[in-house]
């Protein structure tokens, strides 16, 4: 009885909420964590995203259709985030597309979007067999997958040993958050080995990882010639200290890009200086679309962050490009369906699988050099494969690389393999690419 | 032979640290009867607070005491709204009242300070001391030494405070028997808000060495659950206790993980292995090492 | 005035055993048994099916499944997630090995697998008590997730650890709209709560509860602690690991071990002591509760930030949100120390007499 009351007040609530809103907008709902654990990370990531919305609408909107979006807060939680998707789903006309930043929510929405038709991103994480459009129409691996990562980083090693070959007989240690997070990427490290002829030490770390010397001290006895840091949160800055205290020299030390943001270093003060990971965006405010956010949105008050130092940090850009990328596939969209339009979600569906961000077109909007190229199809729902590496210098990250991928080819394979094993489960037939528009 | 003592200082060194947060839990269980799951949260408040006050500008000599004033006030409140009308209640309403207060804290320390991650620098820096390096060959951290020293003086205070003040035996009295206690003229609510004053002050400690070590950020609350296995293996209500229990949980605990856990089980099991460790302990021990039988009557 | 049992004459020992034995009662849950299995699937939204009854109903069997062990058998425990679990990954293994097995058939299945492993982390029971369990069952909470998560067996190898749910089909129809998934958690969950119902109050239930009074006295009149302990262990472990599987297939589809974290155990432990130690609508109540309030609190926090201008920053919102839940449950806990249940117990004897003072 209670339930069946309080829902239905739940309910009034949302009416009056949405009828309050305008209707020739595109809506997006934002599924956020501004609690918890990963609030460092989270605000910065939502707070990138929402000041460049904020800039696009003060410009005018998307050929005049200004972006709206509602926030929700997940908590980092599965059912939070389901629950949070699912009251948002509908609202001010019904969601356009959903980023939960988070592998555990991006599962649990897996059928859900595909039943909805609603396309949702996992932008630098995530499934990585997803990048199979054919057979995920409905997820959209951005940017770099977790599988394109650890070939990157294979290949930047390799760069640094002096040539792929060089890395026969290596040792590499890997040391993971055991999680499906942290065992995402072993089967790439695993088949490059076999190809490479490197030896793999897998040492996994319960989270949330407060100590961490038996993984180093084993570290120390194993002697690897690098370590791969797939860490998380304060499992990241625990690494770089415990390295530091058993004598671990940094320049051995290699991290994923979840482990590369200033929550991550700063906290570890000196035993981070010099410690390289990967990052698929560059950081700073040199950019001229940073400099547009820090002029107009926040000269003008309208900015999200409540520190804004903070502007041009790790996390801060990755969500101005997710915002940037999301407009500009907005903009594909629009370009087919009907300039000025509202779109549906199957038709930004349609545009973030038709982007085509080449470095022109990235530096018109002012980003040049920020994020690499990315080029959608049916097929490849992921659109660029490839990471920079920077390292911290103990104010800054410095970058080290320019903006490179990895043995692209092996892992496309290996994405096919597993979508088609997926989908003969599932009893999915794959879409024909060569059939649609 | 060099790896096993390696690890061995290594785990009873991170032992200290489990400890320190354990001493807070017993110190309020052993004088008001309640297990006050929100210790992580004070912690966690306590180290934010100061980093917080810190960035604000305000120089360390002030920011400790200032810190130090606020955990105080957080205990003595907590002991006024939470525990006081919830007094006679069974212990499991006390627990979940304690559970709903670590929420309450979390979100409190979140909007005053923000959810930025910052560091704590103490001074001494966590690298290995080279003479002991060089000579033979294993590895200790300066950091971590300071720890175990910190948490020795803290423990001979506390355990002192105990035994020799008039304080510390009234604070006896009471965790044995609070009727008795009243009849003897002790003023009950009065040596509760001392109680949780001085755990909001070990909070305070335990904050600053968790701060320095991990970050001051949000996980620092998870060091709560660190500290269980302790308690259990060291009573909860023995403050000697809590470092001998945190001294075996850091070392089974490490030398568990790299000669049985990463060779046979495929590793990951410093999670778990303290409570099952502690776990095996109870089925022959109920009471822990040192806490104090139980003896029930019909 | 409604309320009077002034005629209702017992004229059989089954009349008075009844579980519902007043006549008002009986019509009030059959109304509300109406709405709820014919009304609401053609009424109610989507969302309200996905976001907050599946959840509802998912979570009130594990809460019913928790009270049985700490509310009943007086056997704390921290480890409810952890036989969700269980529960959840022997269903995805059953579906998966044994080819055609009904899914239904899969879920009891599965619930008996959590029972065993209840049974096993449930025989420390016999020589601790109280909070030194509670902490032991989390001893089962780390374990089994761990467990969980290295033995690629249990997840089919998959590389990451997550399983996704096969679909749920039975007698040819399958069960893909938030309607039907609605309709059969719910039809699962009835049965169970009444089987719960009545088992606490036949003999093992008063056996229970002579445990949780006092163990030493029940075992001198008589009553086996081992069979009665792990017997609740046993019966709590089926219902969570069935709450569980329902929690895998009908809510989240795919899943890794660590959604079902220690954090999962502490908001059914919530829903058992808000909604009141010891009695099955309290589980109900309770996670009604638990699931409401942080929905309706967003929602109204944001109402009042559209509507009435006040811009309050987002991370405010969330803090917020924290807050007023952890205060609301140490105010429960002051205001009502037995719950929701107890409130409805009060709300109930009131209305025998209203609208006469006394």
């Amino acid at each position: 009885m209670k339930a069946i009351k309080s829902a239905l007040i739940g309910a009034a609530l949302l009416a009056a909420a949405s009828v309050a809103s305008a209707q020739n907008e595109q809506y997006l709902p934002v599924l956020s964590y501004r609690v918890g654990p990963s609030a460092a990370g989270g605000s910065g990531y939502y707070g990138g995203a929402i000041d460049y919305w904020t800039l696009v609408n003060m410009g005018g909107g998307v050929n005049g259709v200004k972006l709206a979006w509602e926030e929700c807060e997940t908590e980092y939680n599965p059912s939070k985030g389901v629950e949070c998707y699912e009251r948002l789903k509908k609202k001010n006309g019904g969601a356009t597309t959903v980023e939960p930043l988070s592998t555990g929510i991006a599962y649990g929405l897996f059928d859900r979007v595909a039943q909805d038709k609603i396309p949702m991103t996992t932008f630098g994480y995530g499934l990585a067999s997803s990048a199979d459009g054919r057979i995920y129409p409905w997820v959209f691996p951005l940017g770099t997958t977790y599988w394109d990562q650890m070939a990157a980083m294979i290949a930047y090693l390799g760069q640094k040993s002096g040539g792929l070959d060089k890395l026969k007989g290596k040792k590499i240690a890997f040391l993971y958050h055991d999680s499906a997070f942290g065992k995402e990427p072993i089967p790439v490290l695993d088949a490059l080995s076999a190809k490479l002829g490197y030896e793999v030490i897998k040492i996994p770390v319960t989270p949330p990882g407060q100590t961490m010397e038996s993984q180093f001290l084993q570290i120390r006895q194993a002697k690897p010639d690098y370590v791969i840091m797939w860490t998380y949160g304060v499992m990241s800055t625990v690494a770089l200290k415990t390295a530091a205290k058993t004598g671990l020299p940094r320049d051995k030390l290699l991290g994923v890009w979840w482990a590369g943001s200033e929550e991550d270093v700063i906290p570890a003060g000196e035993a981070s200086k010099g410690y390289v990971s990967a990052s698929f965006t560059a950081t700073g405010t040199d950019f001229p679309v940073m400099q547009d956010i820090k002029k107009k949105v926040y000269g003008a008050g309208k900015g999200n962050l409540e520190d804004p130092s903070r502007l041009g940090n790790v996390m801060y850009t990755r969500g101005v490009v997710y915002g940037i990328i999301l407009v500009e596939a907005l903009r594909v969209a629009q370009a087919k369906f009907g300039k000025g339009k509202v779109m549906t979600p199957d038709q930004l569906r349609w545009g973030l699988e038709h982007l085509n961000l080449t470095e022109a077109r990235i530096k018109e909007l002012g980003a040049g050099g920020l994020f690499p190229p990315i080029k959608t199809s049916c097929e490849d729902h992921e659109g660029s494969g490839m990471v920079k590496f920077q390292e911290w210098t103990g104010n800054g990250f410095k970058q080290v690389t320019g903006f490179m991928a990895g043995d692209r080819e092996m892992v496309r394979k290996m994405v096919e393999e597993t979508a088609g094993k997926y989908a003969a489960e599932k009893k999915i037939t794959p879409r024909d690419c060569g059939k649609e528009g | 032979m060099n790896f096993f003592f390696e690890v061995l200082v290594g785990g009873l060194l991170s032992g200290v640290m489990y400890s320190l947060v354990a001493l807070g839990f017993v110190l309020i269980y052993k004088a008001s009867g309640v297990f006050n799951f929100a210790q992580g949260a004070m912690v966690f408040f306590a180290a934010l607070t100061y980093v917080g006050l810190l960035e604000l500008g305000w120089p360390w000599w002030l920011s400790v005491p200032a810190t130090l004033v606020v955990m105080v006030l957080v205990g003595l409140l907590t002991e006024r709204f939470v525990l006081r009308p919830l007094v006679n209640q069974p212990q499991i309403s006390l627990f979940m009242a304690t559970i709903g207060l670590t929420f309450f804290i979390e979100g409190v320390a979140q909007l005053a300070w923000g959810a930025n991650v910052r560091g704590l620098e103490l001074g001494v820096q966590d690298e290995p001391i080279q003479w002991i390096m060089d000579s033979s060959g294993i590895n200790l951290s300066k950091f971590d030494l300071m720890a175990a020293v910190v948490a020795a003086v803290l423990v001979t205070l506390l355990a002192l405070f105990f035994s020799r003040t008039r304080i510390g035996r009234a604070l006896r009295a009471v965790a044995d028997d609070h009727q008795a206690a009243l009849s003897v003229g002790i003023p009950l609510q009065y040596i509760w808000a001392i109680v949780w004053g001085v755990a909001g002050a070990v909070a305070l400690v335990a904050g600053l060495l968790w701060g320095a070590r991990n970050g001051v950020q949000y996980a620092l609350t998870f060091v709560a659950l660190k500290a269980l296995p302790v308690l259990i293996l060291g009573g909860f209500d023995s403050i000697p206790g809590a470092i001998v229990g945190g001294l075996i949980i850091g070392a089974t605990e490490k030398l568990f993980e790299v000669y049985v856990g990463s060779r046979y089980l495929g590793g990951g099991t410093e999670g778990w292995f303290p409570y099952v460790l502690a776990l095996l302990f109870l089925l022959v021990r109920p009471e822990g090492l040192f806490g104090e039988k139980i003896i029930r009557r019909i | 005035m409604l309320y009077r049992e002034a005629g209702q004459f017992k004229t059989s020992y089954e009349k008075d055993a009844a579980i519902f034995p007043i006549r008002q009662d009986r019509i009030a849950v059959a109304l509300i048994a109406a709405v709820a299995f014919l009304v609401i699937p053609f009424v109610a939204s989507p969302y309200v099916f996905t976001g907050i009854l599946i959840p509802f109903l998912i979570f009130s069997l594990a809460a019913i499944g928790l009270n049985i062990l700490t509310g009943y058998a007086g056997q704390l425990s921290l480890g409810t997630a952890a036989f969700m679990a269980v529960g959840a990954f022997a269903t995805y293994n059953f579906v998966l090995r044994v080819p055609g097995i009904p899914i239904l058939v899969a879920f009891a299945a599965s619930g008996v697998v959590a029972a065993l492993v209840g049974i096993l982390f449930g025989l420390p029971s016999l020589r601790i008590r109280g909070f030194y369990l509670a902490v032991a069952t989390l001893a089962a909470q780390f374990f089994i997730v761990w467990f969980l998560s290295k033995v690629g067996w249990i997840t089919g190898n998959s590389s990451s650890g997550v399983i996704t749910a096969q679909q749920i089909v039975i007698l040819g129809y399958e069960f893909n709209a938030p309607a039907a998934k609605y309709l059969l958690v719910l039809s699962i969950v009835a049965l169970m709560a009444l089987a719960a119902k009545n088992m606490t109050r036949g003999n093992v239930g008063r056996s229970w509860m002579a445990v949780r009074d006092m163990d030493v006295a029940a075992e001198v009149i008589g009553i086996r602690l081992m069979r009665a302990k792990l017997l609740a262990f046993a019966v709590s472990s089926f219902y969570c690991g069935v709450a569980g599987a329902l929690f895998a297939y009908a809510y989240l589809g795919t899943v890794e071990p660590e959604a079902f974290n220690l954090d999962l155990s502490f908001r059914v432990l919530f829903m058992v002591i808000l909604g009141g130690v010891g009695t099955v609508l309290g589980s109900f109540l309770g996670s009604a509760f638990v699931i409401l309030v942080p929905v309706l609190l967003s929602v109204s926090v944001r109402f009042l930030d559209q509507n009435l201008g006040l811009h309050i920053a987002e991370s405010t919102i969330s803090n917020l949100e924290l807050i007023v839940f952890g205060a609301l449950i140490i105010f429960f806990l002051i205001v009502e120390p037995h719950g929701l249940a107890r409130l409805w117990q009060i709300g109930k004897e009131k209305l025998r007499l209203w609208p006469f003072p006394h």
